[in-house]
């Protein structure tokens, strides 16, 4: 029986398998792809993304055990940095995640960015699709924000959590630009510890001064909602009708996970109702093609160039004979001769 | 290297004893030997390790016991691995272990095993063999 089969059959070891093979780019991981695709787009796929030691792991360690006791099936792929120097990496989010372990409707999967320029590697994506044919009716992807990968994220995910945590640094600098764009749901966690309200308020002044949102909310005070901007392409796909609510969270002690809970199913409810799940897949859709197609042909233009030409062209270029221009331009017509 | 992709390595602390420090340093050496670690922390039970090696998919598990309970711990891991299909994957064990206990264990299905003091650099060497011994064409 073909590991894809197995797949849909339950069998975790073929799911953990598949899960290398597309990691690796093995053919046998994209012909299985090919196989599962028509099972895929069914799961709810949730980004959770914050500062490190904000407490995502232990939130969607919470968030796994509580959505668990309301019988659902859980996949999470826990996303850590590939060291730049030596190719290897640690991925320790599963400390966190012991209590999660030896149930069968729980699956986790550590990831390195490996190569991935931006954090979140591409087989992320695939990774996703393998739970989501597998039968995982939620899938928790949990990235650390830092560089790019809160905005790759959104490339993903259907709803983004945001995770801060108070006293890492409150004032709205410290608040990266772009998290706001991107996150479908503001958490604050370690809300025990002293300083939460200041955190809080800080989010809050950034969502009224930023979102877009709220500046639709704003103008429909009289009852009717009018988006008075037409709306920025954002990432996630959030219209003007969608205020990410700031939600705030004990994940130690699972404090505030209901409210979070139910903060997740309205965005998932708002997705579906507003068409707007349709939109953001086909956008996401669209950029993975554009990702992958720049991708393929960057592969395809550098083996059919001569061996050292990029090289070459450097050193000319630094000898001053050339330009960055005028070089790109013959490497492109290089690898357009016809190949004899 | 033998292998295009980095060597996946599960580090677990299984038993009651609540020192992670040398599986901690371990778990760093091969990271800078360029493998991806997974490590799964303190209190590990046979089970969860067996469950973790599996979802994970890595080539080796590494058990760091220094609660002198390997003899009990170390056969049940191998058990539960071969029980998952997982038959070929290469366990190591690091801690203390007496000289007297290595023939059991190796017999038990453990490819290799390293004594408090055990160069880092070799314990990568080590793993880099046993893995791509198993990757080299038959
Ligand atoms: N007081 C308190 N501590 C928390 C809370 N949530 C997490 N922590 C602690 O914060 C530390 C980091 O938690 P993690 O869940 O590992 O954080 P993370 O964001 O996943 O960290 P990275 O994956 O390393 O970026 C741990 O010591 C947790 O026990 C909370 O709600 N309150
Ligand atoms: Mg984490």
């Amino acid at each position: 029986m073909s590991l894809a089969q197995r797949l849909l059959n339950g069998d975790r070891r073929a799911l953990a398998r598949l899960l290398t093979y597309v990691e690796n780019e093995h053919p046998d991981g994209e012909a299985a792809l090919s196989d599962l695709f028509g099972h895929t787009g069914r799961a709810h796929i949730i980004g959770v993304t914050g500062a490190p030691g904000a407490g995502k792991s232990t939130l969607v360690t919470a968030l796994a055990k509580a959505l668990r006791a309301m019988g659902k099936t859980i996949a999470i792929l826990a996303v850590d940095p590939t060291s730049p120097f030596t190719g290897g990496a640690i991925l320790g989010d599963r400390i966190r995640m012991v209590d999660l372990t030896n149930d069968p409707g729980v699956f986790i999967r550590s990831m390195a960015t490996r190569g991935s320029l931006g954090g979140l590697s591409r087989a992320s994506r695939d990774a996703v699709r393998l739970f989501d044919a597998a039968g995982y009716a939620i899938v928790l992807i949990e990235t650390v924000g830092a560089g790019q990968s809160e905005v790759e994220i959104a490339r993903i995910a259907q709803t983004v959590l945001v995770v801060e945590a108070p006293g890492m640094g409150d004032d709205i600098q410290a608040i990266k630009a772009g998290i706001l764009e991107i996150a479908d749901v503001l958490v604050v966690n370690k809300a025990d510890r002293p300083g939460v309200d200041t955190t809080v308020r800080a989010l809050k002044l950034m969502l009224e001064l930023g979102h877009p949102a709220l500046r639709a909310n704003i103008d429909s005070h009289h009852g009717r909602m009018v988006a008075v901007t037409p709306q920025p392409e954002a990432p996630n796909g959030n219209s003007a009708f969608w205020l990410p609510p700031i939600v705030q969270t004990t994940a130690t002690t699972g404090g505030g996970i209901e409210p979070l809970i139910a903060a997740i199913e309205r965005h998932h409810a708002y997705l579906r109702e507003s068409g707007t799940l349709a939109t953001l897949e086909s956008r996401q859709i669209n950029t993975e093609l554009h990702e992958r197609l720049r991708e393929l042909l960057l592969r395809r233009l550098l083996d059919a160039l001569p061996p050292h030409a990029i090289e070459d062209a450097v050193a000319r270029i630094q000898r001053r004979e050339t330009t960055p221009h005028e070089q790109i331009a013959q490497l492109v017509d290089a690898e357009q001769q016809p190949r004899l | 290297m033998s292998l295009n992709r980095p060597i996946r390595v599960l580090i677990a602390k299984p038993g009651l004893d609540g020192h992670d420090r040398g599986a901690k340093v371990i778990a760093r050496a091969l990271r800078d030997a360029g493998m991806e670690v997974v490590y799964t922390g303190l209190r590990q039970t046979p089970e969860m390790i067996a469950d973790a090696a599996l979802q994970e998919d890595v080539d080796v598990v590494g058990l760091s016991i220094l609660s002198g309970a390997h003899l009990a711990l170390v056969p049940r891991v191998r058990e539960l691995l071969n029980a998952n299909g997982m038959g070929d994957l290469a366990l190591i064990v690091g801690g203390i272990i007496p000289e007297d206990d290595k023939p059991a264990l190796l017999a038990a299905g453990v490819q290799a095993i390293f004594t408090p003091g055990a160069n880092t650099e070799d314990i990568a060497r080590t793993i880099h063999e046993i893995v791509d011994g198993k990757a080299a064409p038959a």
